[in-house]
């Protein structure tokens, strides 16, 4: 059974949030319908979002690293939100194992929301029912689009490529690699819901130049000296 | 998290319903015993029962404004081999069946005795149903309580205590129900409901104090560490993303202050404990038919409290995510 999840890497997001956006937008154009926007250009704007970018601070200030955080919603393999639904709207596709919801089931009692640690699932106030990041389960699966397009639309829109998509259990997939060779976490993991997103960390990297490095060690005289080369008569030399 | 009125009035009126049950079949097995006289099939029993499926039915009327989509709540039913809120769409139908069986079986008097325990104590159809009705009770009681104590990650719910408070505070109300509808009704249990109904008190307030002492002083297993998975010491939230609220920042937070909590909580340990226990040891003293429908009263608009400090009280551990508007 594949799982297919994303990768973030912190380590090269900049919170530029056009993941949002494009999130946002796919999943307002799509055929699932529009996702509630209300008051968008009055005081009070609110809205359903699947993908939010976060910005925190590590350390104390002066002493900071910024951090931007995208969260949606991690697909666990043990999704705490799929036991707790009533209607059995919420579910765990067996085959790629990306959880999903059912529009026509949900009756938006908000038991799913309660149950998710990560805040991943929000309800559309128009629509009335649960909704939360489907892994572009309509793009990955439509087989009209080219491979190289088969990906979520988040994944496609992140201009510093922070955002892998691939299948957590193949080990020799993109995702995989970057999880292993990198140091990718899960978060909360206390609470055993096993999330198939994964995350980079942040980490910097240090080049450490030595002293005897920057001196050529097999100079007797420790000097840097022009050395003469005799190259015979050069044009300069013959012509008028 | 944010209280919901609907679900407030549909836990604590189902809660009184099913206590106020319980109370009528205790009244039915101690008069089998003959430890209180036998009371009046239709005035008492078939009107106690109207009265449980009146709260009952309004319960179920409350909890339809929680949904998005009510007209679906019918699919509720579908999960109820994994989900408690699933279990709990099937046992309270299945109760206010059983109680309306009784109340009709108390209305039309089918009470012919069916066999015989022991020398004296006669067994009918009543008291059978009246079993399986309470063991239904109890079955409700724990479903619902369970909706909130099966979420592991709300540790201010998830403990024994809640099944405790929700059971022996649904209890405590109905007996005190009971008492002010023998008060009302003229009836010579007022003294026996009474006296039950202020031992399930101090037992709800016993568990529910334990409860608020574990609550305080809970530490969380979440942290801003576990949450974005970075081991510094100092990790704050600068912004969550948009400067608008949302449904994470609405259905998760109560939105008063620390004083306004204090205050609430107060109140509904006077409310639902102390006032009505007073009230009903005064009402036995000086024999007053009015105090006890007065200290349900009071109970009642207590547990209206109590219900959504029970909400307002949890910290759920997305708020982590959540913590400033930027």
């Amino acid at each position: 059974m594949s799982q297919l999840a994303l990768v973030i890497d912190l380590n090269v997001c900049v919170g530029c949030h056009a993941c949002v956006t494009s999130c946002k937008e796919w999943n307002t154009s799509g055929w699932a319908g529009s996702m509630v926007d209300q008051n968008p250009y009055d005081a009070d704007p609110t809205g359903t979002f699947f993908n939010r970018v976060q910005t925190y601070e590590v350390g104390e200030f002066p002493k900071t690293e910024t951090i931007h955080f995208p969260k949606s919603c991690l697909h666990c393999e043990e999704p705490p939100c799929v036991p707790v639904c009533p209607t059995g709207a919420s579910y765990k596709r067996k085959d790629n194992g990306v959880v999903l919801v059912d529009y026509d089931k949900c009756i938006g009692c908000k038991y799913c929301s309660w149950a998710c640690p990560y805040g991943a699932r929000e309800i559309d106030e128009q629509q009335k029912v649960m909704k939360k990041c489907t892994l572009c389960i309509d793009r990955i699966s439509d087989e009209s689009l080219p491979p190289s397009e088969r990906k979520p639309a988040c994944v496609l829109a992140c201009p510093t490529s922070a955002r892998l998509f691939g299948d957590v259990h193949d080990p020799d997939s993109e995702v995989s690699i970057a999880i292993r060779e990198q140091g990718g976490y899960q978060l909360m993991p206390e609470w055993g819901t096993k999330p198939a997103n994964h995350y980079l960390p942040r980490r910097k990297t240090i080049l450490k130049i030595h002293e005897d490095e920057l001196h050529r060690v097999d100079n007797p005289l420790l000097e840097e000296l022009e050395v003469p080369v005799d190259e015979g008569a050069a044009i300069d030399d013959v012509a008028f | 998290m944010h209280p919901a009125f609907s679900v407030i009035f549909l836990t604590t009126l189902i809660g009184a319903g099913q206590g106020l049950f319980l109370a009528l079949f205790t009244g039915q097995f101690y008069s089998m015993a003959n430890l209180i006289p036998a009371q009046d099939s239709i005035t008492f029993y078939a009107l106690g029962s109207f009265i449980v499926l009146v709260l009952l039915g309004l319960g179920l009327f409350a909890s339809f404004f929680h949904l998005g989509h009510p007209e679906r709540a019918w699919r509720a039913v579908a999960q109820w081999r994994t989900s408690w809120l699933s279990r709990e769409v099937i046992a309270l139908p299945a109760f206010m069946f059983l109680v309306f069986v009784y109340g009709i079986s108390h209305y039309f008097g089918w009470n012919e005795t069916l066999f015989v325990v022991g020398q004296n104590v006669e067994i009918d159809a009543t008291i059978i149903i009246g079993i399986i009705a309470s063991m239904m009770a109890f079955v409700l009681f724990i479903c619902t309580a369970m909706i909130y104590g099966c979420v592991k990650f709300i540790e201010e719910w998830h403990h024994w205590l809640t099944v405790a408070n929700f059971t022996l505070l649904g209890i405590a109300s109905g007996f005190l129900l009971a008492a002010a509808f023998s008060a009302y009704e003229g009836i010579e249990l007022v003294a026996f409901y009474g006296t039950w109904a202020v031992i399930f008190m101090l037992l709800a307030l016993a568990t529910r104090l334990a409860s608020l002492y574990r609550n305080a002083r809970l530490k969380h297993k979440s942290t801003p560490q576990t949450a974005i998975g970075v081991r510094h010491t100092t990790v704050i939230q600068k912004a969550q993303g948009f400067m608008g609220g949302s449904f994470n920042t609405r259905e998760f937070f109560h939105g008063k202050s620390g004083s306004t909590l204090r205050v609430v909580k107060i109140t509904f340990l006077l409310l639902v404990f102390i006032l009505p226990v007073a009230l009903i040891a005064i009402a036995w003293s000086i024999n007053s038919p009015v105090l006890p429908i007065a200290a349900f009263v009071l109970h009642y608009a207590g547990l209206i409290l109590e219900r959504w400090y029970f909400f307002a009280e949890a910290k759920h551990p997305q708020n982590l995510y959540y913590q400033s508007m930027a």
